[in-house]
């Protein structure tokens, strides 16, 4: 391994989820992990053979951490690589994340969690790490091997996009991963109720026309799992949800003292059901869009905590997937690259605080994983970023890393630029 | 000239996309127009030349023998050249996209061409990538405007108005275009417009959207000047949306007692094709109070009329 040389960033704006604090000053990084951070650090002296990073007052702040991202690789490589997600990744200055297991093959055998680890570490800046299916292909039927896939280095277990939707595989599921610790993430969706939608359901897919997905598909699903993970003790992790009606049946099992945590979409922070405006099909997303009381209801639940993560819930679609009329066409949006930004504007409307923000984006799904990384701890891993969170830019989608340009920010007006990621103590990307 | 022979107001409208998105002007102008194509379809002479050698694509991705006569008659007797394509048959099972079918057919260069697509939304996708005009000759469960507007010229005709009348418009609203279309349309031009049907088969947030809603027919019918009557999918009728056809006609089957309760002058349309005895019943249909021939005949009317007004935003022609 390349030894680490020193690196002392001066002049930075310290934004740490876990004290709180923000303030001007420099940090010190010594063999890959952070050494001491402050305003009270000697920025005139750094340690013989030191890259020394003039921040020049911009944001220095951990990598962000995202729990959900789909990648192609292996299977589908012409929507994304662990390559080009690592690349979109640095770029949105996201130093961890979990890749979904809905690959083919499926991440459901320890071989194809080995290829994904080993892959990453030859292709990828980031870290990019597996989360391994909840059921064998996916299926929603039987159990995966969650000893020797958590072994392999699967970090939890999810069938991504999908819901299981027998209650009986769940309770297993849920009893079998208490033995080995083992985390739960679920997509909150009752099949049966939202296979036939494509959006909210409401008055707006009335007018247009379109299928619609109420929001008892999500309340109904998770209210099922929190009695299972009652029963079971299981930990588990709502991926995402997206109404108010799902803030408080997390509120209530959060008082109750249920292991569970939750997550957002950044789409549903960002948008509503309005922005798909006349059928865009980059906002065709699950869970749907929801009505604006939702996304705000979103937003105060970030900020209260009640949620826990931010997810950019990455979902590259190629052109031929989304080139089709709304009913048509397939689920999902990039967001990689762009989740900071977007997440910005909550800090620039007021909404959020910087360290509130980075809570959700970095420390508490770093808490999930059970790393160190997230905040800016001494001896924890250097994933830091460094940006400008008032730069302004207009999203050229041509200009993104992925392989894939299917974001709903498509020529929108964002504030806030990465310019440079570090993983690792180690700088991936420079701008 | 046109066919109104009045000073022409321009149609502002480059695409008939929906109903959604006109004025009561711009509907106004459209009904106008079909009146005197009504006159032009029944002389002997039928045949205009405003379109002539102009080309006319019906694109059908979804089947409708009646429809797709109407848009064909329309257009030859304005003098297009006429060409009818029935897509589900061809390009899209060799896995060819809506977007694809769009480009080529622009390549080859119609002036109109007429959509119905299964999917809402997909005939203005479609419209976003050609250079002509595009009628939305009905898009899944959005819009159909061709429909509304020849049912309001029929409701025109037969009662000399629109404004203040009742219209209850019956059956499966929530799968309907034409339904969409009518609430649109009928709102815009001041009726009182009521929808009756089991909530299963009614959209949610229905009552925002201009219209008061009824679950039995007997109260949503009283005093109603139009019944309006829907078609029901057969695959609806067996337990997915109602139990069954037997207990659909019972409550909400328009038969001579139901109809009973509206105005005695009211009179009863369907968009076709009838399901007779599931939600008409036969004697109502072919009845005195019936419009459903009318109606057919209004389809050719304001189909010239929408195609006569379009085309003056074609190049050359007189908007340009």
């Amino acid at each position: 391994m390349v030894s680490h040389r020193p690196v002392l960033i001066i002049n930075a704006h310290l934004v740490d989820p876990e004290t709180g604090r923000e303030e001007a000053g420099a940090l010190a990084v010594e063999n890959g992990v952070i050494r001491e951070w402050g305003h009270a650090i000697d920025a005139s002296a750094p340690p013989e053979g030191a890259l020394v990073i003039d921040a020049k007052g911009r944001v220095l702040a951990p990598g962000l951490v995202d729990l959900r991202a789909f990648v192609g690789e292996p299977g589908a490589e012409h929507r994304e690589s662990l390559a080009s997600a690592s690349r979109a990744a640095a770029a949105g200055g996201v130093t961890t994340v979990v890749c979904m297991p809905d690959t083919n093959p499926p991440i459901d055998d320890p071989a194809v969690v080995d290829y994904i680890i080993r892959r990453a570490r030859d292709t990828a800046g980031v870290r990019l790490i597996p989360s391994a299916a909840l059921t064998k292909g996916l299926h929603g039927k039987e159990m995966t091997e969650f000893g020797l896939l958590g072994a392999a280095g699967a970090v939890f277990f999810t069938d991504g996009a999908r819901s299981v939707s027998n209650a009986q595989v769940m309770r297993r599921a849920l009893t079998y991963a208490r033995d080995f610790d083992a985390l739960i993430v679920h997509h909150v969706e009752e099949p049966s109720l939202s296979q036939d939608g494509v959006m909210n359901e409401g008055e707006l897919s009335s007018r247009l026309g379109l299928p619609g997905i109420p929001k008892e598909a999500e309340t109904i699903m998770l209210e099922r799992d929190l009695a299972l993970v009652r029963l079971t003790g299981a930990r588990y992790h709502a991926a995402m949800i997206s109404c108010a009606e799902s803030l408080s049946i997390i509120a209530r099992a959060k008082d109750e003292g249920l292991p569970i945590t939750c997550g957002v979409s950044i789409n549903n922070l960002a948008l509503n059901e309005n922005d798909i405006g006349s059928y865009r099909t980059f906002l065709k997303l699950s869970p749907p869009l929801r009505g604006e009381d939702d996304r705000k209801a979103m937003i105060e639940g970030v900020a209260s905590g009640l949620i826990d993560v931010i997810v950019s819930d990455h979902n590259p679609q190629d052109v031929e997937a989304k080139r089709q009329p709304f009913i048509e066409c397939a689920d999902g949006a990039i967001g990689l690259e762009t989740m900071l930004s977007v997440a910005l504007r909550l800090v620039h409307n007021g909404d959020l605080k910087l360290p509130q923000l980075f809570r959700a984006l970095a420390m508490k799904p770093a808490d999930i994983l059970g790393l160190q990384q997230g905040r800016l701890r001494k001896g924890a891993p250097a994933d830091l970023i460094l940006f400008d969170p008032d730069e302004p830019f207009v999203l050229d989608p041509e200009s993104l890393h992925s392989r894939c340009k299917n974001t709903p920010f498509d020529g929108s007006r964002l504030q806030g630029r990465v310019h440079m990621t570090m993983v690792d103590g180690r700088i991936v990307q420079e701008s | 000239m046109t066919i109104s022979g009045r000073e022409p107001r321009l149609f502002p409208h480059r695409h008939l996309l929906g109903i959604e998105g006109l004025s009561p002007d711009d509907i106004l102008q459209l009904l106008d127009m079909a009146e005197e194509a009504v006159e032009v379809s029944r002389q002997v002479e039928k045949k205009k030349t405003t379109l002539r050698g102009r080309t006319q694509i019906n694109l059908f991705f979804e089947a409708s023998t009646r429809t797709q006569a109407s848009f064909e008659l329309a257009g030859k007797r304005l003098g297009a050249d006429v060409m009818n394509m029935s897509v589900a048959s061809s390009s899209i099972k060799k896995g060819e996209t809506l977007i694809d079918t769009a480009m080529t057919l622009n390549a080859m260069r119609p002036d109109l061409i007429v959509v119905r697509h299964h999917a809402a939304g997909a005939v203005g996708l479609l419209a976003r990538k050609v250079d002509c005009s595009v009628i939305n000759a009905g898009d899944g469960a959005h819009e159909h405007p061709t429909q509304a507007l020849l049912d309001a010229l029929t409701i025109r005709r037969a009662k000399g108005r629109i404004r203040g009348l009742v219209v209850a418009i019956c059956g499966d609203i929530l799968h309907s275009r034409v339904a969409r279309s009518n609430l649109i349309l009928l709102n815009a031009l001041g009726a009182d417009v009521r929808v009756i049907g089991p909530t299963t088969l009614l959209p949610p947030g229905i009552e925002n959207m201009g219209a008061r809603v009824f679950t039995r027919m007997r109260d949503g019918l009283k005093d109603a000047d139009i019944v309006m009557m829907l078609r029901l999918q057969r695959e609806r009728m067996n337990g997915s949306f109602v139990p069954s056809v037997k207990e659909y006609f019972h409550y909400f089957g328009l038969d001579r007692e139901k109809l009973s309760v509206a105005k005695p002058d009211a009179l009863v349309m369907h968009p076709g094709p009838m399901n007779r005895g599931v939600e008409i019943a036969s004697d109502i249909a072919d009845g005195a109070q019936s419009l459903i021939r009318e109606q057919v005949e209004m389809g050719v009317a304001v189909r010239m009329a929408v195609l006569e007004a379009l085309s003056r935003h074609l190049p050359n022609g007189e908007g340009r």
